[in-house]
């Protein structure tokens, strides 16, 4: 397989991954570790809970998404890790059951002036629940090595 | 947590510190991001990292864990003083997060947190809204980590 580069990421829409089904059981393994508050834990706490209902993190939807991602492509990228995360929002309660699809567009590739064997990809990820309902949409830049030859252009 | 009323601009609070072992760092890597320089420490040590490093999204996780740990603590406290428990909303996202040096296996990472801006919500008049700035740093007194989160706090009078 080969490795995707820089030159691998055009502005415009990259790829639909997923789904990836989330059960009630990782639900509650990653709050009961990460995110004990009662409306990610409890089902009477959470039906009188501003989201109406169990509903996973958003922290565990951050990660979910990070492995979207990798099992997407970073996984065959010449990814050299992310300096951050530059917006995420969460608009609509992960719920046990759900079956995720990750939409991913590049928003931006531009080389870095820091580090010239490299370029810096944002991405603008939007994951949805089966019906189609926007669950979160972030955006976050990764560093990607440039092809070997790119340097003599 | 603490009511809408009571959060003042600017205080900083020390919210936990938490030890990265390199097992818990592989453990968290496996499930949710399993990039090479996550789980392996020679090729942690070939990466930009210079060593086994945690996933950004772990040292996120951690953070929400000393957050709700924080919270819990302030609400048995006024509990404790037979005061109303306040109860925190879900968040609507944040901005701004950034990985800013690399969290190794063995590093400790503190964390704070700084209310930046407080507002009271148009639609929910029960809410209010807090920015917060969260940050993490590490044994060496360098910042590793921060975001700006939006949280919804409970107001002890809404319409007041």
């Amino acid at each position: 397989m080969t490795t995707l580069t820089f030159e691998d990421f055009k502005p415009g829409h990259f790829g639909t991954f997923g789904p990836r089904h989330v059960s009630r059981e990782e639900i509650l393994a990653f709050a009961a570790e990460y995110d004990p508050q009662p409306m990610h834990l409890d089902e009477a706490a959470a039906n009188a809970s501003m989201l109406k209902g169990l509903s996973g993190s958003g922290w565990h939807l951050g990660s979910l998404m990070m492995r979207m991602l990798f099992d997407g492509f970073i996984g065959r990228t010449a990814s050299l890790g992310s300096p951050g995360v530059n917006e995420m929002r969460w608009q609509a309660p992960l719920r046990p059951g759900d079956d995720l699809t990750l939409d991913v567009e590049v928003a931006e590739a531009r080389i870095s002036r820091s580090r010239p064997e490299t370029g810096i990809v944002t991405f603008k990820g939007t994951i949805r629940n089966a019906a189609g309902v926007v669950l979160c949409v972030m955006e976050s830049p990764i560093i990607v090595r440039r092809r070997a030859d790119a340097g003599a252009a | 947590m603490r009511f809408f009323e009571d959060i003042e601009i600017g205080a900083r609070r020390e919210v936990g510190s938490f030890t990265f072992t390199a097992d818990d760092i592989k453990r968290f890597a496996t499930q949710f991001d399993p990039q090479r320089f996550h789980l392996d420490e020679e090729e942690g040590r070939k990466s930009l990292f210079g060593g086994l490093a945690a996933s950004g999204w772990h040292v996120a996780a951690v953070c929400m864990k000393l957050l709700v740990a924080d919270g819990k603590r302030l609400a048995a406290e006024a509990a404790a003083r037979g005061e109303k428990v306040a109860v925190g909303g879900p968040s609507p996202g944040f901005r701004e997060l950034r990985w800013i040096k690399p969290v190794l296996a063995g590093d400790t990472i503190h964390y704070s947190s700084r209310v930046e801006t407080r507002r009271t919500s148009e639609k929910r008049p029960e809410w209010g809204i807090l920015q917060i700035r969260n940050t993490g740093t590490n044994q060496r007194g360098e910042v590793v980590y921060s975001f700006l989160a939006t949280a919804f706090v409970p107001r002890r009078n809404p319409g007041s």
